[in-house]
């Protein structure tokens, strides 16, 4: 048991120091949430599963939707736009499919050739060679999917444990930030992150120590 | 001596503003009728003028004068669009006619009196097709150039050199015209404040303006002084032709008849390929490019289905037979009935631009061509509004604020204004399209409503989403919304509440029912 402790560390930092390359396969992603991803940047090909936080989800487009990429939420009747623009997403480059039946996995297949990152909500059930066609065709096209619910395989899953407030009060005040804690299991393993929004957007504050070559 | 102006043939109608008010109201045009605009006649009828109703009177004076006058709003755009029957009976008895303004039109009289045989003939003949849509008093004037063609339709057949060989024509002959010009008042060629100023020199006849040299009427009076001046001489103009025809107007609308009626739409979108490429061909050949269009479709027991539909570019045939299809689904489909389907298609374009102004640019402004490619197979599996994007508009309330805009729609410019009472930043990400109802209790169980001085009946302990309870934490004030209070709308008020277990709820409420607007999720 003893041995077992270092041994563990070691492996940790192995991991950690391996991709010591430029990651020609990383879309943009927005500072404030690299640390919550292996790698530290969303990866083409990848799809990665968020529970409980739309906001969260929609986060992640922002990056690339400013660099110009087409992005699309698939299934969301009650999409808040005006709370995605606040994140940074061009909401003219933002194809919303509200009901999409039940195609929404097909179509979220079909549309990855045109649209680069895909926020799926999740049907039902997905069965997992529909899954598989999904991945086949993120991986040729160089796409990323974020599916909120369930999804088989994730790259990474990202479940919110607990959400805080500050700007409310009993009878008065406004909101204003927000602090999520946010679950990560991914090849690093368990771990936990806090991820704050200030006034609508990610507050992008550089928390985890540089100790790697991340692109833009 | 400077050439001859062509022989020009004019037709002019008196009262033509009468006459138009007439066709598009009803009415007679031997009545006395006058038409105002800002409580001045602008135009009369003859027994108006008759009782001393003139042009430029104000409105009680000829009420004054003629208390059974009818009066009516002038507008110019009845006139035009009155005009063009007439313009259209000119153009089947000669070609290239020049609308001047409604009630009056010029054409070369060349061609008709070859083709006539004498100008009086022509004259008739173009004579005879405006009394035959009902205008009696329609008069022909021919004379060398416009000008004088259309002073010597206005004159009278006992005016000096004026010829009048039938009723209604009044012929001034070759070369002749600055005599018959020079005996009329300065103000049919000057306008009123030129007029004005020759009439205080002295100048009052056409004949004394046309004998001043033309270097001294350019000095002094400027481009305005050369233009009467011209006119006054019968002088030919300096460049190109007088008389400008118009183009006839092209009828751009493509109908097809299906018979029997076709009920299926894939069927209607095949049968519209052609005819669609034919709509856009016909565009083309006169270099335009269709942004807007209506689809009419027109069911087996005659009933009509219009829509409009925008494009945020342009046209193409495949987006017509898109947009056929798109609204033959949306049809009512009765399946009990044997035959029923869509009889007619009609489609005719509604707003049209200049196809240059549609280029492609050389790095293209365009979506992605793959994009529209997905999107639009989308939408033949989804339907129209399957797809889209949203687009900010103003408003107070969240599902105001936002609209989806199906793809292939125009997206507007977000209307301006400050919209006081709209939500600050952070906004929810979850808006409910139907706001769902929630029940919001205090401690001992009892619904809490907002009261008379906006403050919350009691402070909210638990709030109820779908049977699900759920603590509040905090709670801010209540903030009024007080909208459209003149049309009966109740005061509402909102409320941001956060839960114990971190969720934070928008809650719109009016008296003690409280719905969930959106959710920061």
């Amino acid at each position: 048991m003893n041995s077992s402790a270092p041994l563990r560390t070691l492996q940790q930092r192995i991991a950690e120091m391996q991709p010591l390359r430029l990651d020609d396969r990383a879309l943009p992603t927005a500072a404030g949430l690299r640390h919550l991803l292996p790698g530290g940047a969303l990866r083409q090909g990848a799809s990665y599963t968020v529970h409980g936080s739309w906001q969260l989800a929609l986060a992640f487009l922002a990056e690339a939707s400013t660099a110009g990429s087409w992005c699309g939420v698939i299934g969301c009747e009650s999409f808040g736009a005006e709370a995605a623009a606040d994140l940074g997403v061009a909401l003219d480059r933002c194809a919303l499919i509200p009901r999409p039946g039940a195609r929404a996995v097909g179509l979220a297949g079909a549309l990855t050739e045109v649209l680069t990152l895909v926020v799926l909500a999740a049907p039902d059930r997905v069965r997992s060679g529909d899954a598989e066609r999904v991945a086949a065709r993120l991986r040729e096209h160089g796409s990323a999917l974020i599916v909120v619910g369930d999804w088989p395989r994730p790259e990474s899953e990202l479940r919110v444990l607990a959400s805080s407030w500050t700007g409310l009060d009993a009878g008065h005040g406004i909101l204003t930030d927000r602090e999520l804690t946010v679950q990560s299991r991914d090849r690093r393993g368990v771990r936990r992150h806090s991820v704050r929004f200030t006034s609508g957007t990610v507050a992008g504050e550089a928390r985890a120590p540089v100790h790697r070559l991340v692109p833009r | 001596m400077t050439a001859l102006p062509e022989r020009t043939l004019a037709c002019w109608i008196p009262d033509w503003p009468v006459h138009a008010s007439v066709l598009e109201h009803g009415g007679a045009p031997d009545t006395a009728i006058a038409l105002l605009s800002a409580h001045r006649v602008t135009a009369c009828s003859g027994a108006a003028r008759a009782r001393g109703v003139r042009a430029g009177m104000r409105e009680r004076e000829a009420q004054a004068l003629c208390p059974e006058l009818i009066l009516r709003p002038h507008d110019p755009d009845t006139d035009e669009r009155h005009f063009g029957p007439v313009l259209a009976a000119i153009e089947e008895i000669a070609p290239g006619v020049d609308p001047l303004r409604p009630g009056l039109c010029a054409l070369r009289s060349r061609g008709p009196t070859r083709y006539y045989g004498s100008e009086q003939q022509a004259a008739l003949a173009v004579c005879g097709a405006v009394t035959g849509l009902g205008f009696v008093d329609a008069r022909i004037g021919i004379a060398d150039g416009v000008f004088a063609a259309e002073q010597a339709a206005r004159s009278a057949a006992t005016d000096p050199g004026v010829d009048a060989p039938a009723p209604g024509l009044r012929s001034v002959a070759a070369g002749a015209a600055a005599a018959f010009l020079s005996t009329l008042p300065i103000g049919r060629a000057a306008d009123p404040e030129l007029a004005r100023l020759l009439h205080s020199l002295g100048i009052r006849t056409l004949g004394s303006l046309a004998a001043l040299p033309e270097p001294a009427v350019q000095q002094r009076f400027g481009a305005a002084g050369v233009a009467a001046h011209r006119r006054a001489r019968a002088a030919a103009i300096a460049h190109g032709v007088e008389v400008r025809p118009r183009t006839a107007p092209r009828e751009y609308a493509v109908e097809v008849e299906f018979e029997p009626p076709l009920g299926s739409t894939e069927q209607l979108a095949f049968a519209c390929a052609e005819p669609a490429d034919r709509f856009v061909d016909a565009l083309a050949a006169d270099a335009l490019v269709c942004t807007s269009l209506g689809i009419e479709l027109l069911d087996d027991l005659g009933i009509r289905h219009e829509q409009l539909w925008e494009h945020p570019r342009r046209f193409t045939a495949v987006d017509i037979v898109n947009r056929v299809r798109w609204q033959a689904d949306a049809l009512p489909h009765d399946t009990e009935r044997e035959g029923a389907g869509v009889a007619v298609v009609r489609v005719v374009p509604a707003r049209t631009d200049r196809a240059a102004a549609h280029e492609p640019a050389l790095w293209s402004s365009e979506p992605d061509a793959r994009v529209h490619h997905r999107f639009t197979q989308v939408q033949s599996r989804l339907g129209h509004t399957g797809v889209g994007t949203a687009e900010l508009g103003g408003g107070r309330l969240l599902t105001e604020r936002q609209r989806f805009i199906p793809w292939g729609t125009e997206r507007g410019g977000r209307p301006s204004g400050p919209w006081p009472g709209a939500l600050p930043v952070p906004r929810p990400t979850t808006v409910f399209p139907e706001p769902p109802p929630v029940e919001l209790l205090d401690a001992t169980g009892e619904a809490i409503c907002v009261g008379r001085d906006d403050l919350l009946t009691a402070p909210p302990a638990l709030l109820r989403v779908e049977a699900r309870p759920l603590a509040v934490r905090s709670w801010s004030a209540p903030w009024p919304l007080r909208e459209r209070w003149w049309e009966g709308r109740p005061a509402r008020a909102r409320l941001q509440l956060v839960t114990e277990g971190g969720e934070a709820w928008l809650l719109i409420g009016a008296g003690r029912t409280w719905y969930a607007e959106g959710r920061y999720d």
